[in-house]
């Protein structure tokens, strides 16, 4: 009778997961896939939501009136983006012109020539620069960068006022201190994920470099910088990404004058500014919001393709080196980091 | 029977070899620069807008006289801040654990790992416009302007940073400790909440910090979500205060003494910022000892 009890519990075989399990595991499952879902909703939400609310803007002045027309007149109800999208583009152009060499060259340095003792530290620095928040590099534009290289840009703007771009009275907030500025804020990430993919360079390839004789240098031209070439555009994209979609520093020291300068000394104006400082006024005006979150959804898809792009660059490069040598969880986190 | 020694690298090569090492070192430095000055401006400039009033007084709003310190700003941002992680932190290590312990190299998976790359990559402003236009506009649940919007906006922008890290957190958990907690019957969820998250948890929490350390110094998605108020407020659903717009609205103002304050406020911020990244630093050397 007790024997027959102790068989009568329900018991399961090995094959047979608890009757918990069964209903339990599932769930699990698909309540992590529908949160995994969701940043595609949310993405989907952004497009249809800025398209909806920019349309009567859109519609009022046209889609490509509103990107090329050099006039934007909220006072008029003329909404022609241009000057807008032209800052947009010298000031991000500006940043990675001042910004990508130094940052190429801090990677260079911290990745492959920098003692042990040092390098950490070093990258360590470098990455500090993105923990300082955008309104503070504005505050610090205006009172200090501005007045410190005002002289400075003056005595440059007339020696070398030939050259295309130059010349004329500086304006104190323009667009190269924007620029400027923008280098400064980029510097990090374009750093740290050049860093990581530098980091994937083959051991061997470099040794075999200096096995051959090459000099250090040599080195770094020759097997580093060729392995890595994709990866450090990708990175520079990232940056480039990162300096249009820039609101608050840029703002404030790039002037905000709705023209498209002529001289790089001269102030202007950025998609992400023009957001940032109209809103409020705009709140009132239907069509005056709408030609912000037009200007907003330009933003949107512009570092959507650019960062798109990028990071199929950079993905690639750094899958490279799974099929090349073992993967390096440590430049997988700094790159998480670095984001 | 001596050794033969290599020819000397011709001095052309050499010297090549010296000036490009001189620049790429040079520039390294040049990178260090802004830094080192924007640090000293701020403890020169903040440190003497600091005192015990700075931190215990809210804006007065007055433009001459007594004009009040950074009380609601200070305790905003922590308000805003906390909540936004309370809302990105769990989606994000749910997204992550999807993608490593079920999607892992399917087409969804990637898909969703693409998108959460490149939601990385959008501005900030965006998402503080997407969250005007959705929740703002229309005065969502009585208050147009109100702080968990302002909540929503930063949660968005930290969710795809607390994905990737909690991603390569979890990626890096040994696959012998699920298949050792599998073959003992373990069910599959047991397996990851009890077995896999913990391990990868000082991880997670290092990804977390720096999103929190990101997201507090946001002014952009801030603006107008949240915008600005003098007073205190532990009412979420009303506007509230941060540090970053109040720096901002500050440094705009024709008085010194405000300017003086937004100095004050921007050194308040690094500080806070610079705490938690080395707070998320110190986590990581913990964890990567084991």
């Amino acid at each position: 009778m007790a024997a027959q009890a102790s068989t009568a519990a329900p018991r399961r075989g090995l094959d047979q997961r608890s009757r918990f399990a069964q209903i339990a595991d599932p769930a699990f499952r698909n309540t992590l896939t529908v949160v995994a879902a969701l940043i595609l909703v949310i993405i989907a939400f952004f497009f249809i939501f800025l398209i909806a609310k920019a349309r009567p803007a859109l519609a009022h002045q046209g889609v490509l009136s509103f990107i090329f027309t050099n006039d934007w007149n909220p006072g008029a109800q003329i909404y022609g983006a241009w000057p807008l999208v032209a800052g947009s583009l010298i000031t991000a152009a500006t940043a990675l012109v001042i910004g990508v060499p130094i940052a190429l060259a801090a990677a260079l340095y911290i990745g492959e020539l920098a003692p042990r003792r040092v390098a950490a530290p070093l990258a360590m620095l470098v990455d500090l620069l993105a923990a300082v928040p955008s309104v503070v590099y504005g505050l610090w534009g205006i009172f200090v960068l501005i007045p410190a290289l005002r002289p400075i840009e003056q005595w440059f703007s007339d020696t070398f006022s030939f050259l295309p771009f130059v010349g004329g009275n500086v304006a104190g907030p323009n667009y190269f201190i924007a620029g400027l500025i923008l280098a400064i804020m980029i510097m990090p990430i374009v750093s740290a994920i050049s860093r990581d993919v530098i980091a994937t360079v083959p051991r061997d390839h470099k040794e075999a470099a200096l096995a051959l004789g090459a000099t250090r240098w040599e080195m770094l031209r020759i097997a580093v910088l060729p392995y890595s070439r994709a990866g450090i555009v990708g990175a520079s994209m990232l940056g480039l990404g990162r300096a249009i979609g820039e609101t608050i520093a840029v703002t404030l020291v790039i002037g905000n004058a709705s023209v498209v300068g002529s001289s790089i000394f001269d102030q202007g104006y950025t998609l992400a500014a023009v957001v940032a400082n109209e809103f409020g006024e705009a709140a009132a005006d239907d069509l005056h919001t709408g030609a912000l979150i037009a200007a907003g959804l330009v933003l949107f898809v512009l570092t959507l393709v650019i960062n798109g792009a990028a990071r199929a660059l950079v993905n690639r490069a750094e899958r490279k080196q799974l099929t090349v040598s073992a993967p390096e969880p440590a430049a997988a986190a700094s790159a998480a980091v670095g984001a | 029977m001596s050794i033969e020694t290599l020819p000397r690298i011709a001095a052309r090569r050499r010297r090549t070899d010296q000036i490009m090492r001189g620049l790429v070192g040079l520039g390294t430095l040049i990178a260090l620069v802004p830094l080192v000055l924007v640090i000293y401006y701020l403890l020169k400039r903040g440190l003497g807008a600091w005192s015990a009033d700075f931190f215990t007084t809210d804006p007065t709003g007055n433009f001459i006289g007594d004009q009040g310190g950074i009380k609601s700003a200070l305790l905003g941002t922590i308000e805003i801040v906390l909540l936004a992680s309370a809302l990105a932190i769990p989606i994000g290590v749910s997204v992550a654990l999807y993608l490593v312990e079920f999607g892992k190299r399917s087409r969804f998976a990637a898909t969703v790992r693409y998108f959460v790359d490149v939601m990385t990559g959008v501005p900030s402003i965006v998402f503080g416009l997407f969250i005007y236009v959705t929740l703002v506009l229309n005065g969502w649940l009585g208050s147009s302007f109100a702080g968990w919007k302002g909540a929503v906006a930063l949660g968005l922008l930290m969710l795809p940073v607390v994905t990737r890290a909690a991603e390569v957190a979890l990626v890096l958990v040994p696959q012998s400790l699920r298949e050792a907690a599998l073959a003992l019957g373990v069910p599959r969820y047991r397996v990851v909440l009890r077995v896999v998250l913990p391990t990868a948890l000082p991880g997670i929490l290092t990804g977390a910090l720096l999103a929190v350390a990101r997201a507090a110094g946001e002014t952009a998605p801030l603006l107008f979500t949240a915008t600005i108020v003098k007073d205190t407020s532990f009412n979420l659903n009303g506007p509230m205060n941060s540090l970053p717009v109040q720096i901002f609205n500050d440094l705009q103002q024709p008085s010194d003494a405000l300017v003086n304050r937004a100095w004050g406020a921007a050194l308040t911020l690094v500080a806070m910022i610079l705490i938690t990244s080395l707070l998320a630093r110190l986590v990581a050397k913990r964890s990567a000892i084991r």
